[in-house]
């Protein structure tokens, strides 16, 4: 058993630093991305934004600190194959390393008590953080991906489930008017994940998924990407610009990722992911052997 | 050359100011955002800082605790528009003549921005390591109640910014007009994207 414990520190740790390190440095999917979008901005205001950006994010790394203030609920996404030795420790390891994070970043004290309305001052709380699971295949290895979700880029998301003569059509005005509605205060340009699914759970939680896919690649399937790419086209005419001040695009990426649904129904989920998206992906072996994948050259 | 406002700010300064121009902050500004908008308004208890002014920022910040007082690791703005219920009786009640936050503000802020000589402005919003090293220093803190985010932190800044101003004293409004203008984009875009979308999934 003391073996035991000692591979469970070791994870808690690696996690604990690699929580704190995503807080401060973008993924390089999102870096080259924002890189690309501000060589394209005329605006003088819209330029001046990305200016700002990224200064801030030199200074975060330069300094250590979060690169935006709100390092959001942590939420977790681990995509595990059941053979994964440490599985049934994972949660309190989580837990644990999120609490490490909050007090080396340090990150911001984000968790407020359901019911009570208290926060609870530690970034901790009932399911928070916050955790999804998926056994992907029979392996020994576990992937996990941190997510910091801050408020405003959170306050966007929304599920409905239409009726299925609303269709595509009923589906596209419903992220369109999210965007638009609620995107400017989100903190553009912006990663949008779609879901569609066959009931409201099914489709956000297919949505973040969505969202948390790395910019730069399409889903598998070719109708399925030519939608992304269209629908792209689509919300960048709108011109949010960065932070709403108008400008030549409004978002870094569409993401849709689906599934086969009931036939009475179209459920249709909108994820929204701000510019300072701040997700990271590392994987485990069974000897806990780590590989960082969302950052390239990052030591923790 | 920078624009830089000092608090206490004067009401010719606050009316020379134009919607997209960008000014600096030095003196005094203090955090004040959902539960510090309800406290002034809705329960009407005051911090005991005077407001007459100066600048308020709708944000939550990260502060560590260090010996002798507190330091700012990041702070940046929050959305703005949740605090458009209280905002323009807030100024009308503090005084207070520059609000820093995010995304814009709605009509009601913009008649209270005229009635009150004040302006609202943004900061680039995530950008929350630059804001706090325009911070000099964590003067004070009040209603520690509210924890980390919520807290009335007060400020001293230097050159804070850059502030693009959004509503001005002449009662133009950079968010609300730029809103229009999306709404308008949006039907043509989503119009076409759509009939697309739909000729694309069609069964032949």
């Amino acid at each position: 058993m003391p073996f035991q414990l000692d591979k469970k520190e070791m994870m808690i740790r690696t996690l604990g630093k690699f929580v704190d390190m995503t807080s401060k440095e973008l993924p390089d999917d999102v870096m080259n991305k924002l890189t690309e979008l501000r060589s394209k901005e005329e605006k003088p205001l819209a330029k001046a934004i990305y200016d700002v950006m990224f200064e801030n994010m030199d200074k975060a790394k330069k300094l250590s600190r979060p690169t935006c203030q709100d390092t959001g609920v942590i939420q977790y996404f681990v995509r595990t194959g059941a053979k994964f030795p440490y599985l049934g420790q994972l949660r309190e390891i989580l837990r644990e390393a999120t609490i490490r994070a909050t007090k080396s970043a340090p990150l911001r004290l984000n968790a407020v008590e359901v019911f009570d309305e208290v926060n609870t001052g530690t970034n901790i709380g009932t399911d928070v953080p916050y955790i999804v699971w998926e056994i992907v295949d029979d392996s020994t290895n576990v992937e996990i991906e941190v997510y910091q979700a801050g408020g405003g880029c959170s306050l966007p998301g929304r599920s409905i489930v239409l009726p299925p003569l609303a269709g595509y059509e009923g589906a596209m005005k419903f992220v369109f008017d999210t965007i638009v509605d609620w995107g400017i205060n989100a903190c553009p340009p912006l990663i949008v994940g779609i879901g569609i699914g066959t009931c409201s759970n099914s489709s956000a939680l297919l949505s973040k998924k969505a969202m948390l896919r790395p910019v730069g690649t399409s889903h598998p399937h070719p109708k399925a990407a030519a939608m992304e790419k269209k629908i792209e086209e689509g919300l960048n005419a709108i011109g949010l610009g960065p932070q709403g001040i108008s400008g030549a695009n409004s978002v870094m990426a569409v993401h849709i990722e689906g599934m086969a649904h009931h036939p009475s129904v179209l459920g249709v989920g909108v994820t929204v992911g701000c510019w300072a998206n701040r997700h990271g992906v590392i994987c485990f072996d069974e000897h806990l052997n780590y590989k960082i994948i969302s950052h390239k050259g990052a030591t923790l | 050359m920078k624009k830089i406002l000092t608090t206490p700010i004067s009401d010719e300064e606050i009316q020379s100011l134009k919607v997209g121009d960008i000014v600096y902050l030095s003196g005094t500004l203090v955090t004040c955002r959902d539960e510090g908008h309800r406290r002034v308004i809705a329960e009407g208890i005051m911090p005991k800082l005077p407001m007459d002014r100066i600048a308020i920022f709708h944000a939550g910040p990260i502060v560590q605790d260090v010996e002798g007082g507190w330091k700012m690791i990041s702070i940046g703005p929050t959305t703005s528009m949740r605090m458009e219920r209280y905002e323009k009786e807030f100024l009308a009640k503090t005084g207070v003549k520059l609000v820093i936050g995010k995304g814009g503000m709605g009509a009601k802020t913009a008649e209270g921005c005229k009635e009150n000589i004040a302006v609202h402005a943004v900061f680039p919003g995530g950008c929350g390591v630059i804001a706090a090293e325009q911070v000099e220093k964590i003067e004070d803190k009040e209603w520690p109640e509210f924890g980390m985010p919520e807290a009335f932190w007060i400020l001293k800044v230097k050159e804070f910014g850059p502030l693009i101003i959004s509503i001005d004293t002449q009662g133009n409004n950079l968010f609300e007009a730029n809103k229009i203008d999306f709404h308008k984009k949006k039907e043509v875009a989503l119009k076409e994207t759509a009939q697309e979308i739909v000729s694309m999934i069609a069964k032949s």
